[in-house]
């Protein structure tokens, strides 16, 4: 048998749920200055300093949350299911946490896809739902991420659940491309152009900048705010391990 | 069913992967097939959820025929969501599907054997009983072909994503409910396909385009769909 190494040292280091407590409360103070900054100075740039949009005026601002925030719900979803296909294949317990740590953050990023699209839909289509083709699959991907959590909580065993959830995280990222292709076919055969999304092939600069920087601004605050619910994970299930105790006695001490 | 188990019996008799799909097929069905009152639960579901139509909406015939296509395929679809919870129930409670698991036997084949059971008696019936329940809803004779065949081709991958979700909460004690929030999400590409096709026959379009995506998508889950169903039914019953 070959004992060859093929993956990295760091990738079974990140498998120690001590380590990785330990890197993400170094890594901690970096991103969240990085989130803070970048949010801070997108909001500034987008809603003061970029122009307004010709046909919509300054209700078009409101994609410098809603893109965003649509992005990192499905880049939420794909980590989850790849975080829980590590946790069933090499049986790592901090990938099935970051799984775990994944599902109300996109969950919740979804419901702020789907609020801001409303707000927006408001004023430019004269109505809260648009039955779109978009609305319609960011819907579905939030059922889905309702679906991951309502089995996570309803099996007691830990394991069992991680890995339950795992095989449906798979399940759903398989399906994802299946349901948002049919969706668009759906709504294209049954809704001919009853309106039309504002196309903007060529975005200028002044507008997609900011964008850019709000997008990047949101993957930060999302390592962030991961980082913080795994961070709690960890100490949660490791509350009887030697090192958690001597951690909680270390901080209470001071 | 008893030389499936054990080891030696397993080795004498020689079963192969088409013997095993048989004999699971046979099992599955002679023991649904011996509590009669459960088997037509769908059915009697699919007709009342239908029933509902008329009255909740309006009984005007121009409006039900309308209506139809959608109102037949989502009703068919919660039928089968809802005789899918004791694809596995039985079998788990007994212990039958432990043994089933702890067999020499590849979980995929009868996985799919017991799939193919349930559809069987879910899918196909309401697929037989479908077009009688149309005329109700007064859609119009085009469009039978379509809704028997999408109905056909659709109602299996219906069984076998619902599986899937029947497998992760077979260890649980109330997984009805949640077997809904796993699975309902993903029955959605199948809805719109199947009434899709009904609809193009009803207005004389061509339907092979649908019946097409709705046969991909079972290929698709009668490659896949087994692996995740075996992979499930591992977690639920050693957790």
């Amino acid at each position: 048998m070959s004992d060859k190494k093929w993956m990295p040292r760091w990738f079974y280091q990140l498998a120690s749920p001590r380590w990785c407590y330990q890197i993400c409360g170094k890594l901690l103070p970096w991103f969240t200055a990085l989130a803070l900054g970048l949010l801070i100075g997108g909001t500034i740039w987008a809603l003061v300093f970029a122009p307004a949009d010709y046909q919509q005026g300054n209700s078009f601002r409101i994609i410098y949350l809603h893109v965003p925030s649509a992005i990192l719900a499905q880049s939420c979803y794909m980590l989850m299911a790849i975080a829980g296909a590590i946790g069933l294949i090499w049986k790592m317990k901090v990938a099935d946490m970051v799984a775990k740590s994944c599902a109300p953050i996109g969950a919740s990023l979804a419901v702020l896809a789907l609020l801001t699209g409303a707000i927006w839909g408001k004023p430019t289509w004269g109505s809260w739902w648009v039955w779109d083709a978009r609305l319609t699959s960011m819907l579905i991907l939030f059922f889905l991420y309702l679906g991951v959590m309502a089995l996570n909580s309803a099996i007691e065993s830990e394991s069992t659940a991680a890995q339950a959830t795992a095989v449906l995280a798979l399940v759903g990222l398989v399906n994802i491309p299946i349901i948002k292709y049919s969706v668009e076919w759906w709504n294209t055969l049954h809704q001919p152009a009853t309106f039309k999304l504002t196309e903007k092939p060529a975005m200028p600069v002044e507008m997609w900048l900011p964008l850019l920087v709000m997008v990047i601004g949101f993957y930060a605050f999302f390592a962030v705010t991961l980082m913080m619910r795994l961070r709690n994970e960890i100490l949660r299930r490791e509350r009887r391990a030697g090192w958690v105790k001597e951690l909680l006695l270390s901080k209470s001490a001071v | 069913m008893a030389d499936l188990l054990t080891n030696a019996a397993a080795e004498q008799a020689q079963i192969g992967p088409g013997g095993l799909f048989m004999a699971t097929l046979r099992r599955d069905l002679l023991l649904s097939l011996r509590r009669k009152s459960e088997l037509v639960n769908p059915l009697i579901f699919f007709l009342m959820v239908i029933t509902l139509f008329p009255l909740g909406v309006s009984p005007e015939p121009g409006f039900l025929a309308q209506l139809a296509p959608g109102a037949l395929w989502v009703a068919a679809l919660l039928a089968t969501l809802l005789s899918m919870d004791a694809l596995f129930r039985t079998d788990y409670d007994d212990g039958s599907l432990e043994q089933l698991l702890l067999s020499p036997q590849p979980l995929f084949i009868v996985v799919l054997a017991k799939v193919l059971a349930h559809w069987m008696l879910s899918g196909l019936a309401l697929t037989l009983v479908a077009p009688v329940i149309a005329v109700m809803l007064f859609l119009p004779a085009e469009g039978m072909p379509g809704l028997m065949l999408s109905l056909l081709i659709g109602t299996p991958t219906l069984s076998l994503v619902g599986a899937i979700g029947a497998a992760l909460t077979v260890g649980l004690k109330r997984g009805g409910v949640l077997i809904s929030l796993l699975v309902l999400p993903l029955y959605i590409p199948v809805l719109i396909f199947g009434t899709s096709a009904v609809q193009a026959a009803v207005t004389g379009l061509p339907l092979g385009g649908y019946l097409a995506l709705l046969g991909a998508l079972l290929a698709l889950g009668l490659a896949l769909a087994p692996l995740a169903i075996g992979a499930a039914l591992r977690i639920s019953v050693s957790g």
